[in-house]
């Protein structure tokens, strides 16, 4: 009897850790391409050539002027189309919200700003190459009406005002993603509760609307920050000279080929974004988890 | 609103115009005819659509069921599943890039040289997407009921996964391969870094040579994922989940 109650607990304990090895296969996937690269940069960027404990190379990554002005612009072109972006796109969001909930305008325009938020890179540099470029769209007709104009020069679409430009274009898109389930959450019932208590459309913004809203669009904004910090494909594509923001200076440090000490320092400036987005994404989260309150 | 709308569409309208354009105010088709004699071009978009649909499969065969598998038998996995498949959102590509170039380099000389195995990085990438909409569908569905109800009955493990809750959690699992799809065909930073000819790498190499026909595939391929979001979700009869996934 004792023999057939230990088979069976034998037998119970097998079947429970049995059920681990379903998950090796994804965890060899993960841990090569995912856990190994993370140590790696992160380790990395505290390594010397010969592999023992260093902070030189973090320490001169980060005193280094040409490296801070990267990692400034960065932070600036990031905040800008963060907050350009969050604007328009939530009003975008808004006046289709007031629109009918399962209309063509609607489908078509997520789809739209799921191509355009998700898709863009270097497809959207073409894009605008077409429109603002020497000989795009907008500037062939303003150089014909205003010869004189900022936009018949442009020179300005190659530098951080251009990188400005076209990131606010994925930006409000995804904005529009994020924001309009928040948007779509307003119950009818408060705005009825407000005006039949005597409230005016103008107090219902001020005292339920954005409150309510607020922590969403704080949340989606630092959203958008992380997701054009993290962006290098146009970028890339738009500007072919000089490395005037963080995602670029990695590139040339990691395709020039000048020798090992490159790659620390490759490492040190993507631990330095790492850190960075995992602030704005903890931010993030605990936005989130303001949010759902409302979410029921 | 308008503003908005007229911001957005301008660009798409100037692609447009552009890619008709060939000197001195005529037009023409010239540059989308000439899509289809760049080998180049064409063998990258080949590419992408492999690795697009490989991809796929991998979420199928690999993503759906391990998520499928811990939400069933180890719910202890599942907030370090959560926390793992999120972790891509808090990497840029630029820096996985760097991390996974060592290892891309091994590949190179001891397996192949094939741009399809980026597949792998590219299914790490899109756990973020992935996760959020099939957890969302596991969450809407009693899928612990189903699957006991469905081994009581005698059907296998790959059964109860495959015959049973794929086709019911089917919005989440479509919508993950749409993000999927659309991500892995847009893709460029990791591809271009790790010298593979993607079709995005392909489209910017062009572009520095004739800019119109890399416009004309631009356009092209944005229309190309565009009719895929419009078209899939509403082929599996339900409500898009791009919102879900894209949150």
């Amino acid at each position: 009897m004792t023999g057939s109650a230990l088979r069976g607990a034998g037998h119970r304990s097998w079947r429970r850790h049995s059920a681990y090895l379903g998950v090796i296969p994804f965890g060899v996937l993960v841990l090569v391409f995912l856990v190994w690269p993370t140590y790696s940069v992160v380790t990395g960027a505290f390594q010397d050539s010969k592999g023992s404990f260093t902070i030189s190379t973090v320490k001169a990554v980060f005193t280094d002027p040409e490296h801070i002005t990267a990692f400034k612009n960065s932070i600036e072109v990031s905040t800008i189309t963060a907050l350009v972006g969050a604007i328009l796109g939530s009003l975008f969001a808004w006046a289709v919200s007031t629109g009918k909930s399962d209309g063509l305008l609607r489908r078509a325009t997520l789809s739209a700003s799921g191509v355009l938020a998700q898709f863009g890179g270097v497809m959207l540099t073409f894009a605008f190459l077409a429109t603002f470029g020497f000989n795009g769209f907008v500037t062939s007709f303003l150089t014909k009406e205003f010869p004189h104009s900022l936009f018949a020069h442009p020179d300005w679409l190659y530098g951080i005002v251009g990188l400005c430009v076209v990131y606010t274009f994925f930006q409000i898109p995804l904005m529009f993603l994020v924001f309009l389930p928040a948007i779509d959450n307003l119950k009818p019932q408060w705005r009825e509760a407000s005006s039949g208590l005597g409230g005016s459309t103008a107090e219902y913004w001020r005292r339920i609307g954005l409150p309510v809203l607020a922590p969403s669009f704080l949340g989606a904004a630092l959203l958008l920050f992380a997701n054009s910090f993290s962006a290098y494909a146009t970028a890339a594509s738009l500007i072919s000279q000089g490395s005037i923001i963080t995602p670029l200076e990695i590139s040339t440090a990691l395709s020039s080929e000048t020798g090992a000490a490159n790659a620390a320092t490759a490492k040190a400036l993507g631990f330095g974004m790492v850190i960075v987005v995992a602030v704005v994404m903890t931010l993030y989260t605990l936005m989130r988890r303001r949010v759902s309150k409302w979410e029921q | 609103m308008l503003v908005v709308t007229a911001y957005l569409m301008t660009p798409l309208v100037a692609m447009l115009d552009f890619s008709t354009k060939i000197g001195r105010g005529r037009r023409g088709i010239f540059a989308w005819r000439a899509i289809f004699q760049q080998p180049d071009l064409l063998s990258a978009i080949g590419t992408s659509l492999e690795l697009a649909l490989i991809v796929v499969f991998g979420v199928f065969l690999l993503v759906v069921p391990t998520i499928v598998w811990v939400h069933l038998k180890l719910p202890k996995l599942r907030r370090p599943l959560e926390l793992i498949c999120l972790l891509p959102l808090a990497f840029p590509a630029i820096v996985l890039v760097v991390g996974v170039a060592r290892t891309y380099m091994w590949i190179s000389i001891h397996l192949s040289e094939s741009p399809l195995t980026l597949a792998a990085v590219y299914l790490v990438l899109i756990l973020p997407y992935s996760y959020r909409s099939i957890a969302a569908a596991l969450h809407s569905v009693d899928v612990h009921t189903l699957s006991e109800a469905a081994l009581t009955l005698g059907a296998s493990t790959g059964r109860v996964l495959f015959g049973i809750v794929m086709p019911t959690i089917r919005a989440g699992v479509m919508s993950a391969a749409v993000i999927s799809i659309a991500l892995v065909l847009g893709e460029y930073t990791i591809a271009s870094l790790l010298n593979f000819q993607t079709m995005q790498v392909s489209i910017n190499l062009i572009g520095q040579q004739d800019a119109s026909i890399a416009v004309a595939v631009s356009l092209g391929s944005l229309i190309f994922v565009f009719v895929l979001l419009v078209i899939l979700p509403t082929s599996t009869g339900r409500r898009t989940n791009v919102l879900e996934a894209s949150e």
